[in-house]
């Protein structure tokens, strides 16, 4: 068992560090200009010069894929992060020490989850004002808190009667060392997992909030706004769909063998 | 109101087997209740308020381009949009309790009208996605849960996962769509005249949906069987010489049921988010693409009832989740650290 | 445990067989369907009807006096008649009326309302409910109500037997385009919904997000409708409208793109009209650095319009110079489109004159839900690039631009394409004088005011005219805003089908579509 949860941490991880320097790489450097448009090579077919082809810009569809994949990675993460701090800060508080607390926050947590996302994110997009990276990664963000509470709240639920837990407190320890030392590195196991999901969800809701005109805006490439644009064009060049989709799934399905990996190296069963 | 006790109630009582317990489980099942009410009312509420934050109102995008200051200011005035938000919103729920649910400000019809039909679409979606995943991942999880995980297995099951719906769909419509002509994405045929039609465009949209929730499924009731499997319990049964399938059938499936139906549940409640983005990629015209359309129009009417509709199954599916979740697991407690 | 297995592997199969047997059933209706879709080219089909895709719900009102949308306005063109009508040439006949007098002073317009004349639910149309719906329109009244601005010159109304005289206070050389507005039965409440009108199709009903139905109504007072029933099928899906059209579910489809065209294969006749609105990157004067003449100018001539038409439309569409389209006739001033040729070097000199030698980071916003616009900035922004100025697309949902960017201002560039609600000049020129009320751009200048009163006050057509053109060739040379074009209306129709009409403004008329 232990072997093969490595053998799955090994391959995820390698498939997320060649991808991950692919996206570096992008950066820095792509075949073409992601942006440069030239009535010439319009909706050409993958070749060796145009490795995904191009779109109706004549842009060359695999330079902006690594650009698009590196702005999509850098939202999802971000917003992943920011997610998973507060959310698991709520839990944490909530499912430790219950509660009235718990009750009110978990109200409030139940109310966002039941709440369309898109419309929590456009609040924020309409506060803040449109556009910027960092607008979207903040209403992404706070789409993620509720799953998150409610993800950590079940587990430090769950270990705050256990016994060393107990042993713990009957020493005096104050409530937050529990929290942050005793229970928070046993919940890992169930958390890192949530994390790879969560890194799913997010690549989603970037690509949905796009599809709304609210995400990252062109001419900037986003994996999710291209495959949107990509839909529209499934006729003309069914490859730029298939390009930007699949490095999606590509993204999405080596951090979920990371996932996988992790999970089976630790036993934990969920 | 009385059809959300009947699910919980027809499964607990197998939880809670003691006659006593009768009526501590009637009382936590009201407070249950209580509960989702209000989670329903914070719903309307945030609905409301993240209205008023939007840029743009109701009055701005019936105008259009021939908005005016004053004209703007007279259409509020006559909407009573220029009232304080509470009383606004008071006057919405006041509404909402006497059946009224209001007019669409785009469509100029009553919002019940509107939304009758949307929900039916939405609902056949959802269950067919549903059913999908029960039919396929139930048969497919037991299978896999007697081998030894295969590499390839395990590799094409992460995969899935990683199959967004937004994307499946949209590889869907390529392949059946405009390859095969099986179906016209973006062109829903009306149920009424073409019934058929209808349900190959929806079970293609059910399955974009179902693809990653039937590979977590999958994964999910493969450890849980693999691990009661491994119990004392089971291996002493195995020891009398009891065979396989007739272990899982007497005790496995038995303790395993509550987890795996708590965790359908919560897919439910998945199910019917997911349904907004691919209502809006295969261009389904549900509850989903109507929200959107109306949040765009700003159409506050229809997106508070939808909110509230869309909600309501969240938080029902969610509460389900929770009673069995519960039920089983005594660390959680019922009725959390104050019982 | 083996028939544990065999239960699992039959449960699969039986699935698999229903999913085999879903997909068996719906493969051979398409394949039944296609060669009958094919057919359907050439042989008549049963019923005398065809089915009109559209790219957009008509989600508001129907009633047209509240409708605001082009695309609503576009459809119900066939549902609607004033007295007066437009003709695809540009001008007026008679409609409700059946003939109309105007007095030598142009202040006195008398109408005979035609006789017999019937509203789609069988009412008669008298002269009370000409005059309610002229005053319905008249500012100051419902605020849902589209007021038109220039009924406000009627100062008396008066209503003979079945005749309608207005009087006005000054005379308006284009009062009659505005009484092409839509005549309704007053006494009917339905219009929002279930609107009747006098016009050569009736609406039979509307399902959101799929389809609206009309059909001929047998009362028409002039040449009937061919057809006995247009079904307006509403197709958001790039896709779904070429694979309705080649699978022949649609017969006819407008605004379709050049790229869609250029895959639509046989069957079709592709006619090329224009869409009749005034496409540029509108530029916000309250804003700096918009504010300076000669950043404006750099910006025109940093702009490559046939450029943009190459890459983004496949060369389609019409340049523009100002704020009129070439569907005016008279009034379209071609002199103006070149005004600012394509220069580089000039532009980074302007900019350098006005302080902006490495130029300047600047926003463009644009509607999401208009595919055109956003391509149009997304070359814009390459454009600029060469001239030293780093510009942003902001993209906004449409009620979001409406509020921020129309109403509030609040912007300072925008690409959109601005149409004309009448026929007249004055529907596309009167924003930018400096009080108009939906002047979005700020537009401040004291001698096209001037210009502008001149035409509407203007006694004979001819000096009108001139005044008009004076007007464009100020925005021009002020570079109000970087126009770019008109673009094409590209009309899929059946090969079978004939008797398409464009018009000056934006109309979608059915009424003389035959079969062959």
């Amino acid at each position: 068992m232990k072997k093969r949860g490595n053998g799955f941490l090994a391959a995820g991880l390698l498939l997320a560090g060649t991808l991950a320097a692919l996206v570096l790489l992008g950066m820095f450097w792509t075949p073409y200009d992601p942006n440069a448009m030239s009535a010439g090579p319009k909706f050409d077919s993958p070749s060796l010069a145009h490795l995904l082809g191009t779109d109706n810009f004549g842009r060359d569809i695999f330079s902006r894929v690594l650009q698009g994949a590196g702005t999509t990675v850098s939202i999802a993460l971000a917003a992943l992060a920011g997610g998973a701090v507060c959310g698991t800060a709520v839990g944490a508080v909530t499912g430790y020490c219950g509660g009235a607390a718990d009750e009110v926050l978990m109200r409030l947590n139940d109310a966002l989850t039941a709440f369309p996302s898109i419309l929590l994110a456009l609040v924020v997009i309409s506060i803040l004002g449109p556009g910027s990276r960092f607008h979207v990664t903040l209403a992404l963000g706070l789409v993620f808190i509720p799953s998150f509470a409610r993800v950590s709240r079940t587990a430090f639920a769950a270990l705050r009667d256990v016994n060393y837990v107990k042993s713990a407190r009957l020493m005096g320890a104050p409530g937050w060392r529990i929290v942050l030392v005793h229970i928070l590195p046993n919940t890992l196991p169930v958390l890192l997992p949530a994390l790879t999901i969560g890194f799913n969800n997010a690549v989603l809701a970037e690509a949905s909030m796009s599809f709304l005109g609210i995400g990252v805006t062109p001419p900037e490439a986003s994996l999710g706004y291209m495959l949107s644009e990509a839909q529209g064009m499934l006729f003309a060049a069914p490859w730029y769909a298939a390009g930007t989709g699949f490095a999606i799934v590509l993204l999405v399905f080596s951090v979920g063998l990371i996932g996988e990996g992790l999970r089976q190296r630790d036993g934990g069963v969920l | 109101m009385s059809g959300e006790k009947a699910g919980p109630m027809g499964i607990l009582p197998i939880l809670n087997e003691t006659p006593g317990k009768k009526v501590v489980v009637m009382k936590y099942l009201l407070k249950r209740t209580a509960l989702m009410a209000v989670t329903m009312l914070l719903v309307s509420l945030l609905a409301f308020v993240a209205f008023a934050l939007i840029s743009g109102d109701t009055a701005t995008a019936m105008l259009g381009t021939s908005a005016t200051p004053e004209r703007l200011a007279a259409l509020r005035a006559e909407l009573g949009l220029d009232r304080p938000l509470p009383m606004r919103y008071a006057s919405w729920l006041a509404g909402f309790f006497t059946g009224d649910l209001g007019m669409s400000s785009q469509y100029r019809q009553p919002v019940w009208d509107l939304l009758a039909p949307k929900v039916g679409v939405t609902l056949w979606l959802s269950l067919m996605s549903f059913a999908l995943i029960i039919l396929v991942s139930i048969p497919l999880g037991l299978w896999s849960s007697g081998r030894k995980s295969g590499v390839l297995g395990a590799a094409l099951n992460q995969f899935c996962m990683a199959a967004p719906p937004f994307f499946t769909g949209i590889l869907l419509s390529w392949i059946f769509g405009i390859g095969l002509r099986w179906f016209t994405p973006g062109e829903f045929p009306n149920a009424g005249e073409d019934l058929a039609g209808a349900a190959v465009y929806l079970f293609f949209a059910a399955l974009a949906l179902a693809i990653p929730r039937i590979a977590m499924t999958v994964r999910m009731l493969r450890s849980i069987i693999r691990e009661e499997m491994g119990k004392d319990y089971v291996r002493t049964a195995i020891s009398r010489g009891g065979s396989r399938g007739y272990i899982l059938r007497r005790h496995v499936l038995r303790n395993a049921l509550a987890p795996v139906v708590a965790f359908l549940a919560q897919t439910l409640a998945e199910i019917v988010a997911g349904s907004i983005v691919v209502e809006q990629v295969f261009a389904i015209p549900g509850l989903g693409r109507m929200l959107v359309a109306s949040i765009s129009n700003r159409d506050y009417a229809v997106v508070q009832v939808i909110v509230v509709i869309l909600a309501f199954w969240v938080v029902l599916a969610g509460t389900l989740a929770d009673l069995l979740n519960e039920g089983i697991d005594p660390r959680l407690r019922l009725g959390g650290g104050a019982a | 445990m083996k028939k544990k297995l065999l239960a699992a592997f039959l449960l699969l199969g039986l699935l698999s067989t229903v999913l085999c047997g879903c997909g068996d059933g719906s493969g051979e209706k398409t394949a039944e369907d296609s060669p009958a879709g094919d057919s359907a080219l050439t042989a008549e089909p049963t019923a005398n009807e065809i089915t009109v895709g559209i790219a957009q719900d008509l989600d508001e009102s129907l009633d047209p006096h509240k409708a605001v949308a082009a695309g609503t306005k576009e459809v119900m063109f066939n549902v609607f008649e004033g007295l007066v009508k437009p003709t695809p040439d540009g001008d007026l006949i008679p409609a409700v009326a059946e003939t109309y007098k105007i007095s030598e002073d142009q202040l006195t317009y008398t109408f005979t309302i035609r006789e017999g004349l019937k509203f789609h639910n069988g009412d008669p149309v008298t002269v009370s409910d000409v005059l309610w719906s002229i005053q319905r329109c008249m500012p100051g009244g419902e605020a849902d109500i589209q007021a038109v601005e220039a009924l406000s010159a009627i100062q008396e109304t008066e209503a003979g037997e079945n005749t309608v005289t207005l009087t006005l206070d000054r005379p308006n050389n284009e009062f009659l385009s505005y009484l092409t507005l839509a005549i309704l039965p007053q006494n009917y409440d339905q219009q929002d919904t279930a609107p009747v009108g006098t016009g050569p199709f009736q609406f039979i009903s509307r399902t959101a997000q799929d389809n609206i139905i009309l059909e001929r109504f047998g009362d028409y007072w002039g040449e009937a409708a061919y057809l006995d029933k247009v079904t307006f099928k509403i197709l958001e899906n790039a896709d779904s409208i070429l694979m309705s059209l080649q699978s022949g579910a649609v017969d006819l489809f407008a605004h379709l793109t050049s790229t869609q065209v250029a895959q639509l294969g046989d069957g079709f006749r592709v006619e090329e009209g224009t869409m009749n609105l005034v496409q540029a990157m509108y530029l916000n004067h309250a804003e700096k650095p918009f504010d300076d003449l000669r950043v404006r100018q750099a910006l025109c001539y940093a702009v490559d319009r046939q450029q943009i038409l190459d890459l983004a439309f496949d060369g389609y569409g019409s340049l523009l110079g100002s704020s009129m389209y070439p569907a005016f006739g008279k009034y379209f001033d071609e002199s103006l489109t070149n005004y600012y040729e394509h220069d580089v070097e000039r532009a980074k000199s302007l900019l350098t004159e006005a302080g902006y030698p490495n130029g300047f980071a600047m926003t463009i916003t644009v509607p999401s839900n208009y595919q055109p616009h956003i391509d149009t900035a997304q070359v814009i922004v390459e454009q600029l690039k060469e001239v030293g100025i780093t510009a942003e697309i902001q993209l906004v949902e449409w009620s979001s631009w409406l509020s921020d960017v129309y109403a509030g201002r609040q912007y300072q560039a925008t690409v959109v394409g601005v149409d004309a609600s009448t026929m007249t000049a004055r529907a596309l020129l009167e924003r930018f004088t400096s009080q108009a009320g939906n002047n979005f751009i700020n537009y401040s200048n004291a001698d096209y005011d001037a210009f502008f009163q001149q035409a509407v006050t203007a006694a004979d057509s001819d000096a009108q005219i001139a005044a008009y053109r004076q007007a464009e060739a100020n925005l021009t040379e002020n570079a109000a805003n970087v126009y770019i074009q008109d673009l094409a209306d590209l009309v899929a129709v059946r090969a079978d089908l004939e008797g398409l009409r464009f018009y000056p403004i934006y109309v979608l008329d059915l009424a003389g579509i035959k079969m062959k």
